[in-house]
């Protein structure tokens, strides 16, 4: 991903190894970083400098796996791009990596110098230098940075120079006024972008995980089908142009197809998934059962997909392969399931689970085996995996009430141990999130 | 004129004469909820959608998680075909709803499920299919806002709208 961006003409990797922080099952223990001011020669580069370090130690800190010593305790305050710190001083407040960078002014715009330090073994273990054609990249910046300094340390992919695609809700809930919204990952107001004027109700966008397009429901002159949308371009498309409700779409793995339900008028309304090929528009039928079946959700190597059917009398979650064949329940537990959607490392499946009056988040091995609740709640609703498989997004509503209050609608981000759950912030209420790659 | 009359005294009677199954069956209007609340004031039109929610009852209900028509709904909807085969003109849709008890998906099927089923037995209860569409709204467009089983009861529902 970081060879995408177009603004690094420099970039350089140090060869070693990545140093490895202990992620087992359950919590994690922060990893403490140092994180120095990020210095500029004038006022407006230190402000430029100021404004990527909040986004760096927010970033860092939202993960979970970092935190940042507090900088009052700081001894050394140089600037340590070519300047060797003193370790020992950063020992001692017990910072265990240390980031120093600055930025100045070129002919070719911004220019921002990084080196991240082991203070235990007195080393650099990372540096870089990119050129900033445009201020305005400064968010993309400080996500990419992030994203390098993430993944030298954890060995995980990072996630930080991601959005979310959502659906913005304001207005009585009986009368609802909902559109498509995007924002980047940490919820920034700077970031955010309202995509459709509010007039038909949209639903469930979700990314294609190879580019900047989004597929949801949309209800155009009240006919509920599904949409492609290119993030780039602009351009909206319908692709569920069938005789009937289309719904529930997702892309395959190389974001060459859609798959969804169509609930068709000559099979009594029964909702079936369908895979169509983006290219050829042609359509293949995976599913021929008198149940409901419906949010299919591809595996990442995609030759399986999981989905949600009643067909056994409640709502349960099934896998099939790809053309239809080998359906074969996988939720064990009691209690409705819906939801499914696979992890992009192909591991776990996500869901929901209605079960004693609550709904439940969980995660579960592709054969069923292994579920575990990674959140409770009255009113839980549609997981989506970060793009490194480590982190759900999903949305959390509150009761309402007869007089018409309550139901707010948040999005929620959490670590899949089922710790560090934060608000991802939105302008308005917010529902069916879901995460790009990464860009 | 005099055909708009003729009409009006025709409804009036027919309705009196099933007014008392009405009332059984989960005919509770929930009138402020779709409807133009002018009935307080003036005289209802007949054939209109507020003819049919006050006279004939626009709606019927469904349990968890079920699209089956119930026997109550049945008799509501066997008024809504002859009231329909009375004004020949009105085309309607049916709208298909959930509770929030339930995924968004799985509730727009479950929506779609419950709209067909109004719509294909009114089919067969002689109204052309030509007059009728369905849509589903999942759970998004609740009649009773509030996170109890007396409002899921009235948002699991089938809604005939007269759409011209």
């Amino acid at each position: 991903m970081i060879k995408k961006i177009l603004l690094i003409l420099f970039f350089s990797i140090n060869a070693n190894a990545a140093l490895e922080v202990t992620i087992a099952q359950g919590k994690v223990e922060p990893t403490p970083i140092a994180i120095t001011q990020i210095f500029g020669a004038d006022s407006d580069t230190a402000r430029y400098g100021n404004t990527l370090r909040q986004i760096i130690n927010n970033n860092l800190t939202n993960s979970g796996l970092f935190y940042t010593v507090n900088e009052d305790l700081y001894i050394q305050s140089d600037n340590l791009v070519e300047k060797v710190p003193r370790f020992e001083d950063w020992k001692l407040i017990k910072a265990q990596f240390l980031l120093s960078a600055d930025v100045s002014k070129t002919d070719k715009g911004i220019r921002l110098r990084m080196r991240l330090y082991d203070v235990f073994n007195a080393k650099e273990i990372e540096k870089l230098q990119l050129s900033i054609p445009d201020e305005n990249l400064i968010r993309r910046v400080g996500h990419t940075v992030s994203d390098i300094v993430y993944e030298r340390i954890t060995g995980e992919t990072g996630y930080f120079d991601t959005r979310i695609v959502y659906v913005s809700e304001i207005g009585p809930l009986d009368q609802r006024v909902k559109r498509l919204a995007i924002m980047d990952q940490d919820g920034h107001l700077d970031s955010h972008q309202f995509l459709t004027d509010g007039k038909n109700l949209v639903l469930t966008p979700r990314f294609a995980p190879n580019n900047q397009i989004v597929t949801y429901m949309e209800y155009k002159n009240n006919l509920p089908r599904v949409y492609i949308y290119n993030l780039k371009t602009g351009e909206r498309e319908i692709v569920g142009d069938f005789p009937g409700m289309t719904f529930a779409p997702r892309f395959s793995p190389d974001s060459q197809s859609v798959v969804m339900s169509f609930s068709d008028p000559n099979n009594a309304a029964n909702s079936e998934i369908y895979l169509m090929d983006l290219n050829t528009r042609s359509r293949l039928r995976l599913t021929n059962d008198s149940g409901i079946d419906t949010s299919p959700s591809f595996s990442p190597n995609g030759e399986k997909i999981v989905f949600n059917s009643d067909r056994g009398g409640s709502p349960q979650l099934f896998i099939m392969d790809k053309n239809g064949d080998n359906i074969k329940r996988i939720s064990k537990g009691r209690g409705v399931y819906g939801n499914p959607v696979w992890s992009p490392r192909g591991d776990l499946i996500a869901f929901t689970k209605l079960t004693q009056g609550n709904f439940h988040i969980g995660v579960m091995d592709t054969n069923g085996n292994n579920e575990r609740v990674i959140v409770r709640d009255f009113s839980l609703e549609s997981p989506a995996w970060s793009p490194n498989g480590r982190y759900l997004i999903f949305h959390r509503q509150k009761r309402s009430n007869l007089d018409g209050t309550g139901g707010e609608v948040s999005i929620h981000f959490i670590d899949i141990t089922g710790y560090n759950e934060r608000v991802i912030p939105t302008p308005l209420d917010g529902s069916d999130p879901a995460w790009s790659p990464l860009l | 004129m005099l055909k708009k009359l003729f009409m009006l005294i025709v409804a009036g009677f027919f309705l009196a004469s099933c007014a008392a199954t009405k009332t059984e069956e989960g005919g509770n209007v929930d009138a402020a909820s779709t409807s133009a609340s002018s009935s307080s004031g003036g005289e209802i039109t007949a054939g209109t959608q507020e003819d049919l929610i006050v006279n004939v009852g626009d709606r019927v209900f469904f349990e968890f998680d079920s699209s089956e028509l119930t026997v109550d709904a049945q008799a509501t909807l066997d008024a809504q075909a002859a009231w329909l085969m009375q004004y020949p003109d009105t085309n309607i849709t049916v709208e298909g709803h959930a509770d929030e008890r339930g995924t968004r998906e799985y509730n727009l099927a479950l929506g779609d499920k419950r709209a067909f089923s109004v719509y294909s037995y009114l089919a067969q209860a002689g109204i052309d299919t030509n007059r009728m569409e369905y849509v589903s709204w999942g759970k998004e467009r609740p009649d009773v806002i509030g996170s109890d089983e007396t409002a899921y009861s009235q948002n699991r529902r089938g809604v005939t709208i007269v759409s011209n």
